[in-house]
């Protein structure tokens, strides 16, 4: 089993995307062939950072997003490593283009894509993107990434830059909280146990992760003792961790700012499912469209808090509980 | 590659411009009876917009991409997308024609295991440059080829090719605006402009015109020539090269089908359409194949 990483909680730490733009920055000084694609919105992205330190290596495509994922391809196909940045939801409207002329044609394309899910906030239900890890996990061949803090977006940053193939990463607007101390070990693939625990796993991404640890904290206070497992990689999910999980804790709690469907907690229970199946239960806005509202007002709305998470638990602990009598 | 190389290249190999004009049109006609036969065999396939292609395709890999045999995939090798990827049956008939694949890989269209696939795929086969099929992705692409390789100072050109019904997706016209504004002149769209689509015509369906302005409009330097005429795509092919600071597209007016009687200017033939024998060898009888080829085509080992 894998050792509990070394946690460093605090809160507003630098927003994820501001900790992507200013790893993007170092890392292209390392590597010349990262060169950077933006829709009008570089300083929501982050990558206002890259502009300013490498204006000759970032080009505007305008508010075109479409043709700037697939000129992405092709860019690629003449050896550069170009990193897409939109907004989630606009990932999302050049889908195909990610599919065909990424994907398919196995380009080293980095689509990274801020303000996703509930994050958003007040700009509303058109803007929060709460299907993209779904949408992207679908296409073969794509890695699927989610960091949970500014500290695991600097090193999935650099991973991502140095691994060969097509990955979606999300970002994030708000400010972040601090989860890892620079002892954490970011790596493709792998997900890591926060906090151990007997009687339930919560399996988290991304801003989740630290409302997981919440639960954690509530259930134990009822003498509840649960395994937090951070799952920044959506796809290759880290099925080894996992089934460690359903077969030492007996069941499971999968929390995500998306739809319950297609994402976390989908890939969890593929994962699980064929070779160690448990109780799973699915914190995520319940396929319905989001809406204008601070982000903390919505993770309340949508029940996506620790308290949520922490009485999902009790529900897939009892149902364990049902099945062993 | 600049024009006194493309000059050179062809004074060395043809003894005059009339002779390289033969040559290219003998090839293009083995295009078409080659992608005819492919659609045969497969049983599906778009014939129509195949042979409307088919003398632009043999020019471009006849004459003007100069792709070395040897070496394919060199990084300053002039690149051909064809983001029109239906027209897949005259792409994989060009590269046999021009000896890049065996005519038998040609004929093996979209049959399970093979390479050649209902659209052109890059992992397939490198040449394709790209994998196309969704209509303007292949432009798309293209594009972030010609900016790729003009970003790291590599003296190749890209070329790619589009329907006329391909012109109604959106996408195309954000590419077109951005290759106009990144001033691409190492750039230069082709638009096999047969006129007809899935449906219907182009006019009836939702109309294109004025083509050439909409492109100036977008900063390019257009060009219309008539499509079945050799001597003509060459000099479209030198102009572009000479133009600077914009990309190029030359509008090829071709008619859909070209080179089979029945099929020509027919919308029916546009669709993934299954060939009878009869029609096929009708078919290859009008695009002047010799009884032994006919036979060859339509009973051969593929």
């Amino acid at each position: 089993m894998a050792a509990a990483s070394p946690l460093l909680i605090a809160s507003n730490g630098d927003s994820l995307r501001e900790a992507f733009g200013k790893a993007l920055t170092e890392v292209a000084s390392e590597i010349q062939s990262v060169v950077v694609l933006d829709a009008d919105i570089a300083g929501g992205t982050g990558v206002h950072h890259f502009r300013k330190a490498y204006p000759d290596r970032f080009f505007q495509f305008g508010i075109a997003e479409q043709n700037m994922m697939a000129a992405a391809g092709g860019m690629a196909a003449t050896g550069l490593i170009p990193v897409v940045t939109t907004f989630a939801v606009f990932c999302l409207r050049a889908l195909e283009q990610a599919r065909l002329s990424i994907a398919y044609a196995n380009r080293n394309v980095k689509i990274v894509a801020s303000h996703p899910g509930l994050d958003v906030g007040p700009d509303g239900g058109s803007a929060q993107s709460l299907e993209d890890l779904a949408a992207f996990r679908a296409i073969p061949g794509m890695t699927v990434i989610s960091p949970a803090d500014a500290e695991e977006m600097r090193q999935a940053t650099r991973a991502v830059l140095k691994f060969d193939g097509p990955v979606y990463m999300r970002t994030g607007r708000s400010p972040s909280v601090h989860i890892f101390g620079p002892g954490h070990r970011f790596e493709i693939g792998k997900g890591q146990i926060l906090r151990e625990g007997s009687d339930v796993s919560l399996v988290a991404c991304g801003v989740e992760v630290s409302r997981a640890l919440d639960a954690a904290g509530i259930l134990a206070r009822d003498g509840i003792s649960a395994r937090v497992i951070n799952m920044p990689t959506i796809k290759p999910i880290d099925q080894e961790l996992l089934v460690a999980a359903s077969v030492e804790t007996g069941c499971i709690v999968t929390a995500e700012d998306h739809n319950i469907f297609g994402g976390l907690g989908g890939a969890v229970s593929e994962a699980i499912v064929q070779s160690a199946p448990c109780p799973i239960e699915f914190i995520g806005v319940r396929d319905v469209f989001g809406q204008s509202g601070e982000p903390g007002e919505l993770a309340e709305h949508y029940q996506l808090t620790g308290p949520f998470i922490a009485d999902a638990a009790r529900r897939a602990i009892a149902r364990k509980k049902a099945i062993r009598k | 590659m600049n024009a006194n190389a493309h000059l050179h290249r062809l004074t060395a190999n043809f003894a005059n411009n009339s002779s390289l004009v033969e040559h290219l049109t003998q090839r293009a006609s083995v295009i078409r009876r080659l992608a005819i036969s492919a659609i045969y065999h497969a049983g599906s396939g778009h014939p129509g917009g195949s042979l409307s292609c088919a003398d632009l395709l043999s020019t471009l890999y006849g004459a003007e991409l100069n792709i070395d045999p040897a070496l394919p995939l060199a990084t300053d090798r002039n690149r051909f997308v064809l983001s029109k990827g239906h027209g897949a049956p005259a792409l994989y008939s060009a590269w046999a024609a021009y000896g890049h694949i065996p005519k038998s890989e040609a004929l093996a269209l979209r049959k399970i295991g093979r390479k050649a696939q209902g659209h052109p795929h890059v992992l397939d086969f490198p040449l394709a440059e790209t994998s196309t099929g969704s209509l303007g992705q292949g432009f798309s692409t293209a594009i972030g080829m010609a900016l790729g390789l003009r970003h790291q100072k590599i003296s190749a050109r890209v070329y790619t090719m589009l329907g006329d019904g391909e012109l109604q997706e959106g996408e195309v016209w954000e590419g077109a605006m951005s290759a106009g504004h990144f001033g691409l002149s190492n750039l230069c769209a082709i638009i096999d402009y047969n006129k007809l689509q899935s449906d219907d015509r182009n006019q009836n369906i939702m109309a294109l015109e004025p083509l050439a302005q909409k492109w100036r409009a977008f900063g390019w330097h257009a060009v219309e020539i008539q499509g079945h005429d050799i001597s003509a795509i060459l000099a479209s092919f030198d102009e572009a090269r000479s133009i600077a600071a914009r990309p190029t597209v030359v509008i090829a007016h071709t008619v859909k089908g070209k080179g089979v009687a029945y099929m020509e200017d027919q919308p029916l033939w546009h669709g993934s359409v299954k060939l009878s024998r009869e029609q096929t060898e009708a078919a290859l009888a009008s695009l002047a194949t010799s009884s032994e080829d006919v036979k060859e085509m339509l009973d051969g080992s593929r």
